[in-house]
């Protein structure tokens, strides 16, 4: 079981490199914003951020919004597609359990969302000489548990909608709104009060909020709703998943 | 023995639509099936069924001695699949296909020899969508046969391929028969069917209408060989049809066609010999002559008749 899902998951990272504009939305967008607006703010401390610069505040937010691009449009439009085409139903002929050919997608998709704010941090850390005042550990828990959630929502999507082209509509028209209410953009701190009480509907201002807060070094007991929030998100979704599969 | 597929009243409709309709055959190990039959027949579902990848309405079906569903675990790894559509992602290349599906079973066969077999090897580092539809064609039929498997299904196995990349594929089919392998194939050349397969099915609106082996199958329908030849002079015809093996006879224009008698089609030569005999005696110039046996085509469409249907 476990060769067919390395090397699966090898050639899964391999296709997913060779679609430039998947590798652009997680790797090289979010840098660009990075530096677009480090160069207009800087990072020095600012009284509005609770004494952090404008980059340690953004490398979190921005992570949420990778998150939400590999969960939201890569992986839901990558699922729906290769449902679509007849690729998974041409595997469904092979040995291969469903569980290996998901999670391999998972792993590769996971992968990129992790390479993404790795860029973030090191550039951050470089040019504009990032704080953090966290655990380590708390933010890759939180990290993980966020892009999990995510993912699921992901196949939920993959699963509901019939081809990959409604999957990217629907997906877009989840994902613009959502990243731009959310914080994961523009700051919550600059969005006005009234836009701030709905974006507590979204689920992405929950991952951004937790990022955030454990970044700067919250305790965990101070973010109970974001992760009760992202759990109920995680395991509704992947119900939901499990009874919307499809093969073909 | 064991039959290695079996079939009973098999049964599967799509909403009100009746896709097969109480199918019952057995296959026997080393054998290799055909089944023909007009589009929309029902070869596609039948043959689904027996993959596992449809779960019959009705009626058993067992392949290897297992239920095709719920063994499904234990049937996998001893099938070869080709289904009539399928598909790989774009940007995957032949060799990551046959590596990453290799990778799926125990003991694959090496699939370097396999892509030389089917003319591939060149292609080997190129993406997916860049091959030809008989190039992905071919790729199918290396991925159906990479586990070496017990029983090979193939769906319309050589459609879109050239005449070389076809009977290249006939004899990969015969290997494999040969090694002892079970195939069942499905097809739309009669040509290939009556030559590659052991006994052939004939399925019309999901029932199967005939079964047997193509020599059996023609036999069944009597008569039809056909000696056909032109000439410029008046010929008198009624004395033609007086040779001990003609029966009726045809006259196109100047274009003379004398049907054989409605007997077994071993008596082929004969006729053809007191034709062109009778010919030559009488002093008769001509030309164009052909013979027409009676072939799998005919049979086909005596059975399910000339008319396309929708
Ligand atoms: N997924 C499906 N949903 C609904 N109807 C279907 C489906 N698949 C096949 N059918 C219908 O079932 C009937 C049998 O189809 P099937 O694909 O088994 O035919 P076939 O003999 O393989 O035809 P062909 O030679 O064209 O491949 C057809 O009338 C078809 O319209
Ligand atoms: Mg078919």
């Amino acid at each position: 079981m476990m060769r067919p899902f390395l090397k699966m998951t090898w050639i899964e990272a391999k296709l997913l490199l060779r679609e430039p504009i998947g590798v652009f939305f997680t790797l090289a967008f979010p840098l660009m914003m990075l530096f677009l607006f480090g160069s207009i703010y800087g990072n020095k401390p600012l009284p509005f951020f609770a004494g952090y610069g404008s980059v340690d505040v953004s490398v979190p937010a921005y992570t949420a919004m990778i998150i939400a691009t590999s969960g939201l449009l890569t992986l839901s439009i990558g699922m729906a597609g290769n449902r679509e085409n007849g690729i998974l139903r041409r595997l469904r002929a092979t040995p291969m359990r469903p569980l290996i050919i998901l999670s391999s997608q998972m792993t590769v998709i996971f992968a990129m969302t992790v390479a993404g704010m790795t860029l973030l941090i090191v550039a951050g850390k470089i040019f504009y000489g990032l704080r953090f005042n966290g655990s380590a550990l708390n933010v890759a828990a939180a990290f993980l548990l966020s892009s999990l959630s995510f993912f699921a929502l992901g196949f939920v999507l993959a699963g509901l909608l019939p081809t990959a082209r409604t999957a990217q509509v629907v997906g877009m028209v989840l994902f613009y709104p959502m990243i731009f209410l959310s914080g994961s953009t523009i700051p919550l701190e600059s969005l006005p009060s009234g836009v701030r009480a709905f974006a507590r509907f979204l689920p992405l201002t929950h991952v951004v909020t937790l990022l955030r807060g454990l970044w700067i070094g919250d305790a965990w007991s101070r973010h109970g709703t974001e992760v009760i929030v992202l759990l109920v998100l995680l395991i509704a979704c992947t119900l939901v998943a499990v009874k919307t599969f499809r093969w073909e | 023995m064991n039959p290695i597929i079996q079939v009973e009243k098999l049964t599967k409709a799509y909403g009100a639509m009746i896709a097969v309709d109480d199918v019952s055959f057995a296959v026997q190990s080393g054998e290799i099936f055909g089944m023909v039959g007009p589009n929309g027949a029902g070869k596609t579902t039948t043959i689904e069924c027996l993959e596992g990848l449809r779960r019959p309405d009705q009626g058993r079906v067992h392949v290897l001695g297992l239920d095709p569903v719920s063994q499904e675990r234990l049937l996998r790894p001893q099938l070869g699949v080709q289904l009539q559509q399928a598909n790989l992602p774009e940007r995957i290349k032949v060799w990551e296909a046959l590596d990453l599906y290799a990778s799926f079973y125990s003991r694959p066969l090496d699939w370097r020899n396999l892509i030389e077999q089917l003319g591939l090897a060149e292609k080997r580092n190129t993406a997916f969508r860049k091959l030809s539809g008989g190039q992905k064609q071919r790729l199918f039929i290396a991925l159906a046969l990479l586990n070496d498997p017990q029983v090979v299904f193939l769906d319309e196995l050589t459609t879109g391929l050239d005449p070389q990349a076809r009977h290249a594929s006939w004899d990969l089919v015969r290997s494999i028969r040969d090694r002892g392998k079970t195939v069942f194939l499905t097809t739309h050349f009669m040509e290939e069917a009556e030559r590659l397969c052991d006994r052939v099915a004939i399925m019309d609106q999901g029932r199967i209408v005939a079964l047997d082996t193509p020599a059996n199958l023609i036999r069944s329908l009597k008569g039809e060989n056909r000696v056909q030849f032109s000439v410029d002079v008046d010929l008198d015809v009624s004395s033609l049809s007086k040779l001990p093996h003609a029966g009726r006879l045809e006259r196109h224009g100047d274009i003379f066609v004398v049907h054989g008698r409605a007997t077994d089609h071993q008596d082929q030569a004969a006729l053809v010999g007191e034709v062109v005999n009778f010919l030559t005696l009488h002093g008769v110039r001509f030309s164009e002559l052909r013979t027409e046996q009676a072939n799998l085509e005919d049979v086909f469409l005596a059975l399910t008749g000339r008319q396309i249907r929708v």
